[in-house]
């Protein structure tokens, strides 16, 4: 059950990818916790921002210590808003990627996301919608929670339904074991042993990383694959790069003057939103010498979900290549060969590395790389050109085969059994911290009592999800496995 | 008529429930009187003759704490005394009292008696007297007693069916008629009553019975009181033993199903899943070689056991044989035999959270009537009803226990918001604040509400501020004091506890799971005083020691008991109309019309009731306060 006098926030423009959007915070927090994560050109606070005043700054996220996005921040004070509440409304220009990114942040620093319509209803409740509109606000509760349901639906689908239900019986399993040892100590039922109840704590937590990480995979499909195009000078990245945006581009977010160091051009291929990260100056001086290209491009592969390898067809491979060919093959790459117009050097032979990749030192979020394919060890080789615009459709096909495949990767679930819904995710999160408390009091010997509080507080987070309250069902659980009872 | 045949409150029933009831209600200064249909049967315990276990002692507690009767008589009818679940936390120990039934029969009659301002009547009610929707009085064989309330406990005693074999005859209890007009009469006002079973093993004879062969459980020693107000425990202490089923027992009872009312279709009430019969535990886990049975002593002066572990419906003669198949009772005699009891109750979603009648001003149903079974669960309600048909007749604000405050308010939410079709006995895991509602903190945590009823004597009530003053004094003091390393790393030493680097305070000390209290006293004795006479000196440590370990998980609670609160404060008019709610699925709609909660809070507790209708609901109820002429 949601609490009535907390802190809110939900993004009330509609999602697209164009345009901005607001995410809009209502509560006694919304002041301070947008202040958390607001940065002003002069370090103002947004506490000492007067009423209805709107303000320019930044969004960071201190975690990564990125600028997500370009805002200008309103603060309107109780009671002169729509809710009676104080309201703060960033405006974020950057479209939809980073405004799921602002919307998580201010989740993280303790507002809640807000139910259908909840807006609306707190306007009512707190008198400041008049009674003659309360049908309206009824109607919009109602309609809003019909679109969220469709919505929650969808996303919830069969093969991932079915994971979390499997889940919450374990869970119910392991519940009703503690309960009934605590509500019947003379019925002769001993609790599993400690190494047995860390066994089942484990796997539970297993299964609950599991999803939240197909959560990541779904973070990939919501906010798009950082994707990088590395390569030594003048392999043509940056025809590559600009062929793509003619034909592709989504949206920019390249906003001069700020103080973003990473330019990010975004995608849309076959759909799935794709971010071409500029880190390693795809559009280079020409006159680059050979070693700082690979000393950038090396650079670049850091944290990108995807590699995109430009060679040149028509010259031989020169030992940067190699190198370069070495160590993407330990990460998600594709191989482009590019000027395939042009009489050709390179065949697929040459692109089998000499050594074993090397040992992987930074994990991308979707590692391990997948199971390789026969060419080169690479998952794809490619052969394009992107003067003449040759075997574009063919790379656009592997990249998003790959972001089919990335999605999942480390379990059986399909494309449609991700954790795409951020409320489910915060909601398996929660789960997933609980089973880690239990797991550290099984280990400190806690007593019964204190890990059902966790075993509970994880039921209670997937209850949410699916809908389902669970008191009964531990005691049906007891009366079914143990015979109970003088 | 005169006026001994007027009442302010008339209670039916002295049972667990009745009696609580009646004599609370008197101590709050109405003029009350109990009618039962047997003055030898006050406070009979029907079933084992045991108080209190996992959750049940918590309630009894409560009920001690709002000055309630059941752990005073408990403590001088007590014949063991046990703390359970001690290897467990602090919130779920429990303590249970083997009891003299004799003896607690006639240490309830003696409270009953020494109430000023409370009469005891044996005579039958056969109607309750309704005038529209208020209650005006009881018709008994005898007469009409009139009264401005009237409270219903009366067990299992309406349209009681006892069934041995495929023999069954209308009975209360064993020995005792039924209450049918009654029933009727319930029925005709408008209650809507369904049926329930349970069930009693057989009575052994103390002479047949060769103790040598099986187990013995003691109890504690020095036994350990039910009441807050019990000094020392006087009586003499017995065991109870402890033996088991076995294969040829299970033959036999299976052997002899077709005589099982149970399992011949006989029986349509529902009986309690966490008391099953012999019967089902040997149907429904077959592979299970032995069932546990507990031999617990009726008495001092009884010759009589309870075969505890064996419910049973089965024909004498095959109760005979089957008790004869088991370790040490191969020579013992059947005094009484077991046997399976339909009866019928009322739906308790029809009674507002004060257990009076939705429908009937003035009537209030406490105990078994209302779906419950277990002594605790009976006497809690009775206390409720008690005092609230109290309050209602000194037109005071009716009295509601919290699910975060007590045992006693998850009861009442429980069935009024739920209902129940089985049975209905209280378990700690149906307590969600599990760790706030402790044994030991009952005191602290409902004796202001006890005194502010006028149901706890100001005398008993000072001790009490004295106690809390002196744990909370001694918290404070174990928080500012703080110790040297060389000091005191020796002494953790010794304990096996890792030393500290730095200046600690004692509270950060008591925190370590290997530190007790009594460790702490050790290294710095507690400079508050001497604790007087009246407050038993471990009652203060052991609640300083539990309230410092479990700091965290209490505090968790709390929190989420405050999140709660606001809702629970939204209350909903009488007679709010949930249909015209847009939105609202017919099968909400339904629900909420059945339980008509007095608040969103128990509005969410509906199942079925999803988060969404309660949004709806609540911005109705918010149009409805601006507007109530509309609805």
């Amino acid at each position: 059950m949601k609490s009535f006098d907390d802190t809110i926030a939900a993004i009330s423009t509609s999602l697209g990818y164009s345009g901005i959007g607001i995410v809009r915070l209502s509560g006694p927090d919304a002041i301070s916790i947008v202040d958390k994560i607001f940065s002003s050109p002069k370090k103002k606070s947004l506490k000492q921002i007067p009423s209805h005043r709107i303000i320019y700054g930044h969004i960071l996220n201190h975690l990564s210590k990125e600028v997500v996005d370009e805002v200008l921040v309103s603060v309107m004070r109780a009671p002169h808003t729509y809710t009676r509440e104080d309201v703060v409304e960033i405006n974020c220009h950057g479209g939809h990627v980073p405004l799921r990114r602002v919307l998580e942040l201010v989740l993280e620093n303790g507002a809640r996301l807000a139910g259908p319509g909840e807006f609306t209803q707190r306007a009512f409740l707190n008198g400041r919608i008049d009674l003659t509109q309360a049908e309206a606000v009824l109607d919009t509760i109602n309609a809003m929670t019909e679109q969220s349901q469709k919505v929650a639906m969808e996303q919830l689908s069969g093969s991932l339904s079915k994971r979390m239900e499997d889940l919450r019986d374990r869970l119910i399993e392991l519940t009703a074991f503690v309960e009934a040892y605590i509500d019947f100590p003379e019925e002769d039922i001993e609790l599993p042993s400690s190494e047995e109840m860390t066994k089942k704590a484990l796997e539970m937590r297993n299964a609950l990383r599991e999803l939240v990480d197909s959560s990541r995979h779904g973070r990939i499909l919501r906010e798009g694959l950082k994707t990088a195009i590395i390569g030594r000078p003048n392999v043509g990245k940056s025809s590559l790069l600009n062929v793509l945006l003619e034909q592709d581009r989504a949206i920019v977010t390249e906003v001069p003057g700020t103080t973003r160091d990473v330019i990010e051009e975004c995608l849309n291929i076959n759909g799935f939103p794709v971010r071409i990260m500029d880190t390693a100056g795809i559009r280079e001086a020409r006159d680059i010498v050979e070693r700082e290209g690979v000393e950038r491009s090396l650079r670049a592969m850091q944290g990108a979900d995807l590699i995109l390898l430009v060679l040149d067809g028509s010259d031989d491979l020169h030992g940067t290549d190699r190198e370069l060919i070495k160590s993407a093959n330990s990460k998600n790459a594709i191989l482009v060969v590019n000027k395939i117009d042009l009489p050709q050097k390179i065949t697929n032979e040459n692109l089998i590395p000499q050594n074993p990749p090397l040992p992987l030192l930074t994990k991308s979020p979707l590692s391990p790389p997948l199971s390789k394919g026969g060419e080169g060890g690479f998952n794809a080789i490619v052969k394009i050109s992107a003067l003449k615009g040759t075997g574009l459709d063919e790379l656009r096909e592997k990249i998003s085969d790959m972001i089919l495949k990335f999605s999942s990767a480390g379990g059986e679930a399909s494309y449609s059994g991700l954790v795409t819904n951020i409320r489910h995710v915060k909601a398996l999160e929660k789960a997933l911290a609980h089973m880690n408390s239990l797991m550290d009091g099984i280990n400190k010997g806690l007593s019964p009592e204190l890990l059902s509080l966790e075993l509970r507080d994880a039921l209670d987070a997937i209850g949410e999800i699916l809908g389902i309250t669970t008191p009964e069902d531990i005691l049906n659980k007891i009366f079914n496995d143990f015979c109970i009872g003088k | 008529m005169t006026r001994s045949f007027h009442y302010d409150i008339i209670v039916i029933g002295a049972g667990h429930a009745g009696c609580e009831a009646a004599i609370a209600s008197a101590r709050m200064g109405v003029s009350v009187a109990v009618f039962t249909m047997n003055l030898d049967n006050i406070g009979q315990m029907s079933c084992n003759p045991a108080v209190g276990g996992l959750a049940k002692s918590h309630l009894v507690k409560e009920i001690d704490a709002l000055g309630g009767e059941m752990a005073k008589v408990t403590d001088k009818a007590g014949i063991q005394f046990k703390v359970l679940n001690k290897s467990k936390g602090p919130a779920v120990w429990a303590t249970r009292v083997q009891a003299d039934r004799a003896l607690y029969r006639k240490y309830m009659r003696q409270a009953l008696e020494s109430q000023s301002g409370l009469g005891i009547k044996q005579e039958n009610v056969e109607e309750i007297l309704v005038k529209g929707n208020q209650v005006h009085g009881v018709r008994t064989t005898e007469r009409i007693y009139k009264a401005k309330a009237v409270i219903v406990a009366t067990g299992t005693f309406l349209n009681g069916l006892i069934h041995i074999g495929l023999e069954n005859f209308l009975a209360g209890r064993t020995g005792e008629p039924p209450s049918i007009g009654l029933s009727k009469s319930l029925c005709e006002i408008g209650f809507k009553i369904g049926r329930l079973k349970t069930g009693t093993p057989p009575r052994l004879d103390v002479k047949g019975i060769d103790f040598s062969v099986m187990g013995i459980q003691e109890g504690d020693i020095p036994p350990p009181p039910m009441s807050l107000f019990t000094k020392e425990i006087k009586n003499p202490q017995l065991p109870c033993y402890i033996t088991y089923t076995n294969e040829n027992t299970h033959k036999i009872i299976l052997d002899n199903l077709k005589y099982s009312p149970l399992y011949s279709g006989i029986i349509k009430g529902i009986g309690p899943r966490y008391c099953p019969s012999i019967e089902d535990k040997v149907i429904r886990f077959r592979d299970k070689t032995r069932h546990q049975i507990f031999l617990e002593p009726e008495g001092i002066d009884s010759d009589e056991y309870y075969t505890n572990g064996i419910s049973t419906s089965l024909p004498c003669e095959v109760q005979v044989e089957l008790v004869r198949s088991i370790a040490g009772l191969e020579n013992a005699e059947v005094k009484k035999p077991g046997y399976a009891i339909e009866y019928d109750f009322v739906y308790p979603t029809q009674l507002k959270p004060t257990l009076e009648a939705k429908h009937i001003e003035g009537l209030f149903l406490a105990g078994q009537i209302n779906g419950t079974s277990g002594y605790e669960e009976a006497a809690a309600q009775g206390l409720i009803t008690g005092i609230n048909a109290a309050l209602k007749i000194k037109e005071r604000e009716p009295f509601i226990l919290g699910r975060h405050e007590a045992y006693i308010g998850v009861l009442i939410d429980d069935l009024v918001t739920k209902g129940t079709n089985e049975p209905y006995r209280m378990f700690t895991s149906r307590a969600e604040y599990r760790l706030l509602l402790r044994q030991d903190n009952a005191d602290l945590r409902l004796m202001e509400k006890g005194y502010n009823l006028g149901l706890i004597s100001e005398e008993v009530y000072n001790i009490f501020l004295k106690k809390k003053s002196m744990i909370e004094k001694e918290i404070k003091r174990l928080k500012s004091e703080r110790v040297k390393p060389e000091v005191v790393n020796p002494i953790l030493k010794k304990l096996g506890s890792s030393p500290i680097k730095e200046d600690a305070s004692l509270y950060q000390l008591l925190k370590r799971p290997e530190i007790e209290y009594i460790d702490i006293a050790r290294i710095s004795p507690s400079t508050n005083g001497l604790t007087p006479s009246e407050i038993r000196s471990e009652d203060v440590a052991s609640q300083v020691e539990i309230q410092t370990k479990y700091e965290g998980y209490i505090e968790r609670q709390k929190e989420t008991a405050e999140r709660f609160k606001k809702i629970e404060e939204k209350k909903i008019p009488e007679g709010f109309v949930y249909k015209w709610i847009p939105g609202l699925s017919k099968e909400i709609i339904e629900k909420l019309e059945d339980v008509r909660p007095f608040n969103l809070g128990q509005a969410s507790r509906i199942p079925g009731v999803t988060p969404v209708a309660i949004s709806l609901l609540m911005v109705a109820v918010e149009k409805h306060k601006r507007t109530p002429q509309i609805l």
